[in-house]
């Protein structure tokens, strides 16, 4: 697992690419006729491939529509969303998600559930027939264990944790190789330690994968623990107002978190956030 | 297993009771076999007249079973297919509770009509009786999937095939399973209705010619004998769910394997 270089951030460790991911002028409204409310306002967006990039900003602020944005779940009212220079859905990009909840099927064990990506995304879900016995199985158990879940396949998820859980989510969202994967908000129901620790092994399943990551979080010491770039966002309308890399060197460990640099980037990004929240609404 | 044991034997004393006062009743109230024959006689009668009863009680079970097949078949089918998709499920919601609210027995004479006397009404009329809370169950149970289950699915770029096989079936076993159970005795009722309307064979005709005949330990009998193939079918129906869907009660058996 030492693929990276320790001390270099993604940005230097590849030339500069065509952008893996690319949202040009996109605006999303939901809603109809005069009850629409505009979730994402003529937002430009580049992420290199390989890239780590946090979204945070306060809620209502359009993060997860850009993440279903570019996962194709929901298309934009206007503006392109570029996938591998493609419009989305034209090229069959690898996309995995893990969600806050962890969405496990509670009818399979969780070798079962974390297989579920080979059975449906191809290339793999041709051969899923003839491997999923011996290859694919092997395949799970050994991100199982690189999660610290070794030993549980055979568990079925009501048998097992909240944070056994999101491993396990994470594990479903890597199974199949995405080029893409996207996070929103995976943490979010975690207490402080379980979430501290899977900082760590996403860290880890990252550094030893690179693939291009999207996460949207509330938590800033997250975003800055994980992310190489965090954008921040403003509500009503959705637009992003910041954009800047974070230079700490990894792997990052929780101690970091409390040095100085990395508290005073909190500090910022939680000053930006808070002047960006739409004033305290008063009812009239 | 203390708790189980308990309620089984419970059950138990509460049937052999129930047999056991019955008798002690008509014992001790003098009631004539022609108003309520005692259980023991209503036991001799089935035995001693079991070949005669015998071939009846394969036709109605026969009747049934084929019914009931019919049943699950196009009631799965119309399940998954207004389940599946929102507008169908409102739009042909109101149809199917008018559909249901028809009194069974009120279509036999069509079926005697378009196919005649015999086992094509009984079987009929067992489909239509067990189809709809097949239909209703498997509708609700596609349409109550939680939509973040398939937002899994469809961040996979899962078809909509892949999505009910993967996620929406299995998530509607346990409401289709709950649903046969009420089905398979549903099935009965019809059966042996249409038996007793339009029929030459079956423990409905049988009743129906005891009953007039005055011979109403054969009438008890032919009770009898509904009940107990009713619970057996019940019993299996139940089993079967139980090792299906086990996993809706958490049940370390189920994950035992």
């Amino acid at each position: 697992m030492m693929h990276a270089p320790l001390a270099a951030t993604a940005s230097m460790d590849e030339p500069a690419l065509e952008p893996f991911v690319q949202l040009q002028d996109v605006t999303h409204t939901y809603g109809r006729l005069s009850r629409t409310v505009t979730a994402l306002d003529k937002t430009n967006l580049k992420i290199e491939q390989g890239n780590f990039v946090a979204l945070v900003g306060p809620s209502g602020c359009g993060k997860s529509t850009i993440l279903k944005l570019i996962t194709g779940l929901i298309s934009a009212s206007s503006g392109a969303v570029l996938v591998a220079g493609r419009e989305i859905g034209a090229e069959p990009v690898r996309v995995g998600m893990a969600f806050q909840n962890p969405t496990m099927l509670p009818w399979l064990n969780l070798r079962d559930n974390v297989m579920l990506p080979l059975k449906i995304v191809p290339p793999f879900r041709q051969e899923y027939r003839r491997k999923r016995k011996r290859e694919y199985r092997d395949r799970v158990e050994a991100l199982l264990a690189q999660v610290g879940l070794a030993g549980f396949s055979d568990k079925f998820p009501w048998q097992l944790s909240g944070g056994m859980l999101q491993r396990a989510s994470l594990c479903r969202a890597l199974i199949h190789e995405p080029q893409l994967l996207m996070l929103d908000e995976p943490f979010g129901a975690l207490d402080q330690f379980t979430r501290e620790e899977l900082w760590g092994v996403m860290q880890n399943l990252w550094l030893s994968r690179k693939p291009t990551v999207v996460l949207v979080t509330h938590d800033l010491k997250e975003a800055a623990y994980l992310a190489n770039r965090i954008c921040v966002m403003q509500a009503r309308p959705g637009r992003i107002i910041d954009d800047n890399e974070v230079p700490f060197p990894r792997p990052r460990t929780v101690a970091m978190t409390y040095e100085p640099g990395f508290v005073s980037l909190t500090q910022r990004l939680r000053e930006l956030i808070v002047a960006a929240s739409p004033s305290q609404e008063v009812a009239p | 297993m203390k708790g189980t044991l308990r309620r089984r034997a419970g059950s138990i004393a509460l049937i052999i009771g129930f047999f056991a006062f019955w008798q002690f009743a008509c014992a001790a109230f003098g009631i004539k076999d022609i108003v309520l024959p005692e259980p023991s006689q209503i036991i001799v009668t089935l035995f001693d007249r079991l070949p005669a009863i015998w071939p009846h009680a394969v036709q109605t079970l026969y009747a049934t079973l084929i019914g009931f097949g019919l049943g699950i078949f196009f009631g799965v089918l119309i399940g998954v297919l207004i389940g599946s998709s929102r507008l169908a499920y409102d739009t042909a919601y109101p149809l199917l509770v008018g559909f249901s609210t028809i009194p069974k027995v009120a279509v036999v004479p069509i079926f005697v009509l378009w196919f005649g006397a015999g086992t094509v009404p009984a079987v009929l009329t067992a489909m239509i009786l067990c189809i709809f809370p097949i239909v209703v169950n498997v509708a609700t149970g596609l349409a109550t999937t939680e939509p973040e289950l398939e937002d899994v699915m469809r961040a996979l770029k899962a078809s909509r095939l892949d999505i009910l096989l993967n996620v929406g079936l299995p998530r509607a076993m346990p409401y289709f399973f709950a649903s046969l159970k009420v089905a398979i005795t549903q099935a009965f009722v019809g059966t042996v209705i249409a038996e007793t309307v339009a029929s030459n064979r079956g423990i409905g005709n049988l009743i129906m010619i005891a009953s007039s005949n005055f011979d109403v330990p054969l009438v008890f009998a032919g009770l009898l004998i509904l009940a107990v193939l009713g619970v057996a079918l019940y019993v299996i129906f139940s089993f079967i769910e139980a090792r299906v869907t086990g996993w809706t009660r958490r049940t370390d058996e189920f994950a035992l394997g």
